[in-house]
């Protein structure tokens, strides 16, 4: 067993089999985790919003699923991953108050989980798995060893994905 | 929209804040103590502006379980509120007010949760009146909407709501204590344009 890194909110963090990453209660933003099978390097980002043009205090870049995953790809691109062999999981994205249904702010969860496909897609690295939506927080660890996305949440059996 | 950021805004807007946490957690601490028909003691709230990593370990942790009630803010400022409590201090005060009523699940029942709802309703609405006061700003709350989860996943909602200003959120904890310590934590959101409001209606800019 490698080690266990800890992605927090507005961050992302990269590593090498055996290690992982792990990113504890994700309510309305959005885990996406990223790994390259052969050479065993992995991403896991926390972002809270999915667009950084539509906002002026756009400085942290992992911030947002649009700067957020390209900075995630190329921090993995750097150690040696390929882009081509890259392949993706994405969870969270929860509508944590039921009265946020109802306007557009509110709905964020939503639009985060829109937002990464969109920009996974935009990147051609497919998407393998998704758990998002619902009204509960989430806590996932992945392992790029492996590609295991392990999703906790209060109340719940562990799930896989 | 203007141009300011929430550093910008911070430093006047701390003292400010601080004070009228002082007060609307007073105010709001004496809702408390006349619900609950006991005696309820507050320390000196504190106002902190905590980088978004910061957080989780303020509350006790991102997966500590916490109920966040979250109330909307209308009137002549827009926004939101969050009151937020650790799962078993709620469940302690629900039981005080509801005289020994638990429903003995993990989380809470329809009682216990329509219980917390209106302890949170009095309580948020005592700050807000506070707010409002100092300000001569009408201000009041919509009807509250409560979960229980993961502190980390409640806290992303307001996150979201500053990540749209800057990298920090603004907190209010005021810890007070009835048999048991408990930590209780305040989070006002205004909408960018009420920052400017707040601060003018106070004579800051």
């Amino acid at each position: 067993m490698g080690n266990i890194i800890t992605v927090g909110m507005a961050d992302l963090k990269t590593c090498k089999s055996p290690d992982g990453l792990i990113t504890l209660g994700l309510g309305s933003c959005i885990g996406i985790a990223i790994r390259d099978p052969k050479t065993g390097i992995g991403g896991l980002a926390h972002i809270m919003l999915p667009d950084s043009t539509s906002i002026r205090g756009n400085q942290n870049i992992a911030k947002f699923a649009d700067t957020g995953i390209v900075e995630l790809v190329r921090q993995m691109e750097k150690m040696g991953a390929s882009r081509i062999r890259m392949v993706a999981k994405i969870a969270g994205g929860a509508t944590m108050f039921q009265s946020m249904s109802k306007n557009n702010l509110m709905n964020v969860g939503e639009r985060n989980a829109a937002a990464s496909r969109a920009v996974l897609k935009q990147l051609n690295i497919p998407l393998l798995a998704a758990d998002t939506g619902a009204n509960y927080g989430r806590t996932v660890t992945f392992f790029p060893e492996t590609g295991d996305f392990h999703i906790r949440a209060v109340g719940r059996n562990e799930t896989v994905i | 929209m203007s141009e300011m950021s929430l550093e910008h805004v911070t430093n006047n807007y701390l003292d400010v804040l601080r004070e009228i946490g002082n007060i609307g957690a007073g105010n709001a601490m004496t809702a408390l103590s006349q619900m609950l028909q006991s005696k309820v003691d507050m320390q000196v709230p504190q106002v902190r502006l905590l980088e978004f990593s910061e957080v989780g370990a303020m509350v006790g942790g991102e997966e500590q379980l916490m109920v966040g009630v979250l109330l909307g803010v209308e009137g002549d400022i827009t926004g939101s509120i969050m009151f937020l409590v650790e799962l078993e201090a709620a469940k302690g005060l629900v039981k005080k007010m509801m005289m020994g009523y638990e429903s003995g699940q993990q989380g809470l029942d329809e009682m216990e949760t329509s219980a917390m709802m209106e302890l949170s309703n009095i309580i948020t609405g005592a700050y807000l009146n506070s707010l409002a006061t100092l300000t001569n700003l009408c201000i009041f709350p919509t009807p509250p909407s409560l979960t229980v989860d993961m502190a980390g996943a409640i806290l992303s909602v307001p996150a979201i709501m500053f990540g749209e200003l800057g990298d920090n959120i603004l907190m209010i904890q005021s810890r007070f204590s009835d048999e048991v310590e408990v930590d209780g934590y305040f989070i006002l959101i205004p909408d960018l344009p009420s920052y400017q409001k707040i601060l003018s209606a106070l004579g800051i800019v």
